[in-house]
């Protein structure tokens, strides 16, 4: 935050010769390198802490690279990090578009999870993978979607603020899980310890190759076009922008954003929801407890840095799974605590807002005499 | 069952309540002096972190509880001040930058506190009966055998409310808060006063954090502070922005805190997973009928609430 001291453009000093100027629309161009320069400027902030902490951030940096890119084994659980992240973050970026603040991916994710983990033990324990596969992906965005329409109906209906319920529905969702895992759930023959007897052999994922890459990642992709497709060809996803920008223009256009609100938020959920059935499926093949280390938040990151367009949500959950993979790599190859790498996603996120700025306003010089300066601001 | 509808069983819960109430009337008061001046703060949960985390260590260090408290109050204005430059200065979205500052929070906090998991602070604040008044059948059980940290939320919330209501800094709080481009015609500096206020908002989560890791529950660990800190946002909405209402509602859910650890303790038929989701049940529940009531009572939030203020685009 070194640049703290740029000044507000509500101070406007008499005599300056140069001025900030709002920019209508920040170009493409100018976001994608405000976005880079502020990962690397979150980086060099990072290392900063590290080195007030007392660690060499150069080794620490140089650590998280080799465990999360280099070699194939750690490239391919970067990938399958990736999955979760892409999934989730593309489901609150479309709550985002609306101006909806889901901060309870966690929960969605927990609840898709749940839900897939309910057909592949107790509703379809003997099926086919052609029959029980596609059935736990619909439980899971089910769940998800059921677990973010809760908050939804209240914003939608009530007014009630979703950025408090949808968290708070994360907490509740993870001791939901800890429930079942514990009680009612608990595989019997599994010496007390809390989780689920594993699924049946018909339910796991395709994996690439003999990594942990599954197809997941397919569903990722997929969803990240589908959503490119909604958001710039249908009239739905026209009035989730138009619902973004003002409700009360939705609501005069009649709109109906009640019910939009409760679909966006249900959608959102959805996504998240397939996520925790893909990662139950494709990776752990039972419920058990600590199934998510905070995708749903990081989620969060990934959308705001990805600018809520789908490919560039694409683009940022591997290299934000490469964060994750590499910060779990600090703990075994240099003892150092993991959670270096959610401090980083905060400082990369705080250069991020403020860098924004400037593709928000430009500096521009100050014309001398400007008796036509009120026509500009009534343009604006 | 018989056994928790003693008068006994009853006091005690109360009394666990206005200990473990006071966390999250620190946090949510600080909130509520953000939130008058026009900035939503998600962070709160990151502050508050970053304060339990701060005043053990400074405790650790300094071997004073009072000192710790001096820690947090710093470590709580700094998370604080990053808050109000990315929203006032860089005017960011107000509700992007609080959550990012609650993720830096529970990342910074879980790495510079690794060290000190599990480790006893050597002071703390321990219950401090008051002569005469702690006499009192009952009452003197439940608000008088308290520790310090209490009893100066006692005398904040009064004081909060008086500085809020009646003095001219308060009422320009306000009016910072409903309407800047007039408080700006006023003179007044509406991004300094912003600055001031959330900075403020940040020492009162910072003190929240260190009530829990230096009086309630002694000591360090992971995410220690569990949610309170988006308890305490949602207090603030539940108490309508009014100090007063906003102590009530934190006392409140230090009684559905208490409860929860008294009913687990006396074998409550229900399992304890489904008593540790009461807090956050009640949150929601609650926030509904705060919603209800503060439309029906036209008494919204500060209208300028989470806008960035731009002279020129008024």
């Amino acid at each position: 935050m070194a640049s703290a001291s740029t000044p507000a453009p509500a101070s406007r000093v008499p005599g300056r010769r140069w001025k900030l100027e709002r920019v209508q629309h920040p170009t493409v161009l100018a976001q994608a390198v405000v976005t880079v320069a502020s990962v690397l400027l979150g980086l060099v902030l990072g290392g900063v802490i590290m080195i007030a902490a007392g660690e060499n951030p150069i080794e620490v940096y140089k650590a998280m690279y080799t465990g999360a890119f280099s070699g194939e084994y750690n490239l391919s659980e970067t990938l399958v990090k990736m999955i979760p992240l892409l999934l989730t973050g593309l489901g609150v970026s479309i709550a985002f578009r609306m101006q909806l603040w889901n901060i309870g991916a966690e929960g969605q994710f927990y609840f898709g999870a749940i839900f897939a983990t309910g057909v592949a033990i107790f509703w379809l324990p003997n099926a086919g993978p052609w029959v029980v596969i596609p059935a736990m992906m619909v439980a899971g965005m089910v769940g998800g979607a059921l677990w973010a329409a809760i908050p939804g109906a209240l914003r939608g209906y009530l007014g009630v603020n979703e950025t408090i319920t949808t968290l708070m529905m994360n907490y509740i969702a993870i001791l939901v899980a800890e429930y079942l895992v514990h009680g009612p759930w608990r595989d019997p023959m599994g010496y007390g310890f809390p989780g689920t007897e594993s699924f049946s052999d018909a339910t796991y994922l395709p994996t690439w190759g003999t990594t942990r890459v599954h197809l997941g990642l397919v569903f990722g992709l997929i969803a990240a076009v589908v959503l490119a497709i909604v958001f710039r060809r249908t009239r739905w996803g026209y009035e989730i922008g138009v619902t973004g920008a003002s409700e009360r223009v939705a609501k005069y256009a009649g709109m109906r954003t009640a019910r939009n609100i409760v679909l966006v938020l249900a959608f959102s959920g959805a996504l998240a929801g397939l996520a925790g059935m893909a990662e139950v499926a494709g990776i752990n093949h039972s419920l058990q407890r600590g199934l998510s280390p905070g995708y749903g938040y990081t989620a969060i990151i990934v959308a705001w840095l990805g600018r809520l367009n789908p490919f560039g949500i694409v683009i940022v959950s591997f290299l934000l799974a490469g964060l994750l993979v590499g910060g779990d790599q600090l703990q075994i190859t240099l003892g150092l605590p993991s959670a270096i790498a959610p401090m980083l996603q905060g400082v990369i996120l705080f250069c991020l807002l403020a860098g924004d700025f400037f593709t928000r306003y430009r500096i521009a010089r100050v014309k001398p005499v400007v008796p036509a300066a009120p026509a500009a601001e009534v343009a604006a | 069952m018989s056994e928790v509808l003693t008068l006994g069983f009853i006091t005690s819960v109360l009394a666990a309540a206005v200990a473990s109430g006071a966390a999250l009337l620190y946090a949510a008061l600080g909130e509520t002096l953000a939130e008058r001046s026009g900035v939503l703060n998600l962070g709160v949960e990151g502050m508050m972190l970053m304060g339990a985390l701060a005043g053990f260590m400074t405790c650790t260090w300094s071997g004073s509880a009072w000192i710790g408290i001096l820690g947090a109050i710093v470590a709580g204005s700094a998370m604080a001040l990053i808050h109000a430059v990315l929203t006032v200065s860089f005017q960011a979205n107000q509700v992007v930058s609080g959550l990012a500052l609650t993720l830096f929070g529970q990342g910074l906090s879980a790495y510079l506190g690794t060290s000190y998991v599990g480790k006893a602070p050597p002071d703390a604040f321990t219950k401090i009966a008051i002569p005469v008044l702690s006499d009192i059948p009952r009452l003197g059980t439940i608000l008088f055998r308290q520790d310090a940290l209490v009893y100066l939320g006692y005398v904040t919330v009064p004081v909060i409310w008086w500085f809020v209501y009646r003095t001219r800094p308060g009422l320009k709080l306000r009016a910072v808060g409903e309407n800047p481009a007039t408080a700006d015609a006023m003179g007044i500096d509406v991004a300094r006063m912003r600055y001031v206020y959330v900075v403020i908002g940040g020492a009162f989560a910072g003190i929240g954090g260190a009530v829990i890791s230096l009086a309630t529950n002694p000591g360090w660990s992971e995410n220690m502070t569990a949610g309170r800190g988006w308890i305490a946002v949602a207090l603030v909405i539940f108490g309508m922005w009014n100090p007063a209402r906003v102590a009530a509602g934190a006392l409140l859910f230090g009684a559905v805190e208490a409860a929860q650890f008294r009913l687990q303790g006396v074998n409550v038929p229900v399992s304890s997973f489904f008593l540790n989701m009461l807090p956050y049940v009640f949150t929601i529940v609650v926030l509904v009928f705060a919603t209800q009531q503060s439309r029906a009572q036209r008494l919204g939030s500060p209208a300028a609430l989470g806008k960035p203020y731009v002279r020129e685009e008024r």
